[in-house]
């Protein structure tokens, strides 16, 4: 990056540093129990000295969170955890696993951003039953191994289900293509209404 | 009201503690590697919740919450990470349990099973 050497980059690094620090610094004090002024000293400290010892590639991230899209990402996902937790249980369990069939199905986003390919992949794993094996970045294609699938619509049934997935959270968090152009704030897709 | 909370808080970590059973018990009945991967990486992370959840509501020590919340966010956080590993290992070494499979858009795509070839190389 050329913008390492130039004061602007610079300064643009060091504020940089703040939003990975404060995070780590409140996990330091629930690490030791208690927000004491020397916790967050201490926390602060360390939280500066592992940013700056191990930097991240810079995230451009045009977030516009929105509560109620937010709690609906949030309460769908705690459902689908525990709907599909019972389901996996219940493969797992019933007789015949022998006989289980899968599927590897590719999903391609409709937004093309790094953050919200992330997001989806990440949430969609946690969802017993399906486990991300390959990422094709440039494409923003997901491929995930699902378990316990007996035909083509089943699979396409899946597919359906990360895609409304994805539409949940970028109508939470909004799906700029920050990697694509991080000056221009065009959204490339708008999720979700305008408030 | 202190009994009520310690009966939902065994229930709670009673159920759990079958959830990370059947995670074990899916270990041995599921037929391959990424059959596998999913009882043991998912309905765990339930099981640990529901456990968790327990353990604070029988505690009930705001202290203890913040150290709860943190062990299950990390949870949340490396469970799909460890997941995807095996799971792309598995691929990449051809045990993706081909004759299970009804849909393999992977290899369709790829045959090697590697998907981002002439992906961007940078920010890995």
């Amino acid at each position: 990056m050329s913008d390492r050497q130039s004061p602007s980059g610079r300064r643009r690094r060091v504020r940089s540093v703040w939003p990975s620090m404060v995070p780590l610094a409140v996990v330091w004090c629930l690490l030791w129990g208690e927000f004491s002024l020397f916790n967050i000293l201490a926390g602060a400290l360390v939280g500066a000295v592992v940013v700056i010892a191990f930097p991240m590639p810079p995230l451009h991230l045009h977030l516009r969170p929105r509560p109620v899209a937010l709690a609906v990402l949030v309460g769908k996902f705690v459902v689908d955890v525990v709907v599909s937790s019972v389901r996996v249980a219940w493969t797992t369990l019933r007789p015949g696993a022998s006989s289980l069939t899968n599927a590897i199905v590719r999903v391609e986003l409709a937004t093309p951003s790094d953050f919200v390919l992330t997001v989806v992949a990440q949430m969609t794993s946690l969802i017993p039953g399906s486990i991300v094996v390959d990422v094709h970045r440039a494409r923003h294609t997901l491929y995930l191994h699902v378990l316990d699938v007996n035909s083509a619509e089943e699979a396409d049934e899946f597919r359906k289900r990360v895609l409304e997935q994805e539409e949940r959270v970028v109508a939470a968090i909004g799906g700029y293509a920050h990697d694509i152009d991080e000056r221009s704030d065009r959204p490339v897709r708008e999720g979700g209404t305008k408030r | 009201m202190t009994t009520f909370f310690d009966v939902v808080a065994a229930i709670c970590m009673i159920t759990g503690s079958l959830l990370a059973l059947v995670a074990a018990i899916g270990q041995v009945r599921m037929p391959d590697l990424l059959s596998r991967t999913h009882p043991a990486t998912k309905p765990q992370v339930l099981g640990l919740g529901l456990v968790l959840l327990g353990v604070a509501l029988r505690l009930r020590e705001p202290e203890a919450f913040g150290l709860l919340a943190l062990v299950i966010i990390f949870q949340l956080v490396t469970s799909p990470v460890a997941s995807h590993m095996i799971g792309r290992a598995a691929v990449r070494t051809d045990n993706r349990g081909e004759e299970r499979l009804v849909v393999d858009e992977l290899s369709e795509d790829r045959p090697q099973g590697r998907a981002d070839e002439g992906d961007v190389p940078d920010q890995r």
